[in-house]
């Protein structure tokens, strides 16, 4: 064992090092959480809800998109960013903005497939009723998220869960650079064979505690659901 | 009271409705008037269900054709239904009338006051703010009447209202039924319940195997049926 403070101390004392880290994961994978919404929620809705050639491939496909392997969507995007890649212009490659665009990939089809299903399923229940109402296709959709919106934060916190738990494409992307683009995972993976076990370890107690409390908000989020909405 | 509105009469003309090579609805010709309510009597899957949601403009014809004060293709402004299961919206009891007085486009500052009617006229202002779907059948079925009054419409369809509902549910339906039908709403239910429809009826249309086989004034099909159906029916015998 190195000498040094022990994990716990690390995060007990708050740790700048260890918590620039912790922000710095907890920025990436909300960022790409938030596009992954306004990208997969509208996409998810609207294959629910229109009847095209292809749709049933479409969906076969979203769903496995789901099982992604973070490694593969790491190094496509790190292929489309490089300089001679087509989008190198913009210089992205190894900063927190690449690790973004990475899980923002991994995680629009969980939200889009789990949107769909969602809003398919509502649609179904609720389609006669808004038909007699005269409703609109955007009064539709509007009327079929918001009362899906419980059911549609427990997708979010399911995306949330797997971005911030992966570590194949943001090791790719963001190369692990230390206050740039070093997050928890990639600390983990690369620290513990350098020997760093502390900060690994420190780092490890905080990412399982991230990881319970999200499982805790969507448990909670889902008996509110059926509190309120029934 | 309101005027006679231009949805009415609604006219079946020569309608048929055939689905996966079943006739559903064979040859329908009918006249729904301004008056008392109408009442579609007959067995399960003698197409009843089917009539509702043609005179709704739920469904199209496969042959013939359905005008409504003379029009065909008119929009369901001033229609409204009530579905055998309605679906209640994932909202408070309150929430779900202003939702649809909001679909029906009716100005945000008649809301409060129009919710508050509607809650009293079905007896449910206790529970505005219960979410819809833990009320209980018969509270559902009221909320499911008062959201569709909620679009203040000329025509209301009902199908099988009290279906599900004890006595005591059912009597509070009914009583809201008579109220609706006395502000000059006309009303057409659907009920394979025969001592419902003596009750509420004003006229009976019966079905059978997706014909009609009698309409008439309700007290003369009550007491003289005209067609062997109607009287096997009447004499509870099973129809098939
Ligand atoms: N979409 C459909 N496709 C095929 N058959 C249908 C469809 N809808 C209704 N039916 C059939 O049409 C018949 C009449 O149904 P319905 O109108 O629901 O009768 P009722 O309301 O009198 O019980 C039933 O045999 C039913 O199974
Ligand atoms: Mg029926």
């Amino acid at each position: 064992m190195p000498d040094g403070p022990s994990a716990l101390q690390l995060v007990l004392s708050g740790d700048p090092a260890l918590f620039a880290i912790v922000r710095l994961s907890l920025y990436v994978s909300l960022s790409a959480v938030a596009l992954a919404a306004l990208i997969g929620i509208p996409l998810g809705a609207w294959i629910a809800l229109t009847r095209f050639p292809g749709r049933q491939g479409i969906i076969v496909l979203l769903n496995a998109l789901m099982g992604l392997p973070p490694v593969v969507v790491g190094l496509a995007v790190y292929l489309a960013l490089s300089r001679s890649g087509p989008l190198g212009a913009f210089g992205l490659l190894f900063t927190a903005s690449a690790m973004i665009v990475a899980q923002t990939v991994l995680v629009t089809p969980i939200i889009a497939a789990l949107t769909r299903q969602t809003i398919e399923d509502l649609w179904l229940e609720y389609r006669d009723e808004l038909t007699a109402m005269n409703l609109g296709p955007l009064g539709r959709i509007m009327a079929l998220i918001w009362d899906a919106r419980f059911s549609l934060v427990t997708a979010l916190l399911a995306g949330f869960g797997r971005a911030a738990a992966e570590v194949g494409a943001i090791i790719i992307v963001g190369g692990n650079i230390e206050g740039f683009t070093r997050t928890m995972t990639t600390a983990i993976a690369l620290e513990t064979s350098k020997g760093d076990l502390p900060l690994a370890v420190g780092l490890g107690l905080v990412l399982i505690s991230i990881v319970i409390a999200v499982n805790a908000l969507a448990w909670s989020v889902r008996r509110a659901g059926e509190r309120l909405a029934g | 009271m309101r005027a006679p509105s231009s949805e009415l009469p609604i006219k079946f003309d020569g309608v048929t409705v055939a689905a996966g090579g079943v006739t559903i609805l064979d040859d329908i010709a009918l006249t729904l008037a301004p008056g008392l309510p109408t009442v579609l009597i007959g067995p399960n899957g003698s197409g009843k269900s089917t009539l509702l949601r043609l005179a709704m403009g739920l469904l199209a014809p496969s042959r013939g054709r359905i005008t409504w004060g003379g029009l065909e293709h008119v929009p369901p402004l001033k229609r409204a239904i009530v579905f055998q299961r309605p679906a209640m919206l994932r909202r408070s009891a309150a929430a779900n009338l202003r939702f649809a007085l909001r679909a029906a486009g009716i100005p945000h500052a008649e809301h409060a006051r129009r919710i508050a009617e509607l809650l009293e006229l079905v007896g449910l202002h206790a529970l505005a703010d219960r979410a819809a779907r833990r009320l209980s059948g018969g509270e559902q079925q009221r909320l499911a009447l008062a959201r569709a009054l909620a679009r203040d419409p000329a025509v209301l369809f009902l199908d099988e209202p009290t279906a599900s509902l004890d006595p005591i549910a059912t009597k509070a339906v009914e009583d809201i039924i008579r109220a609706v039908s006395e502000r000059n709403i006309k009303v057409v239910m659907a009920t394979h319940d025969l001592g419902e429809a003596r009750r509420l009826a004003g006229e009976i249309v019966m079905l059978h195997r997706g014909r009609i086989v009698e309409t008439g004034a309700a007290a003369s099909f009550f007491d003289a049926p005209q067609t062997p159906e109607a009287g096997a029916f009447l004499a509870g015998e099973l129809l098939i």
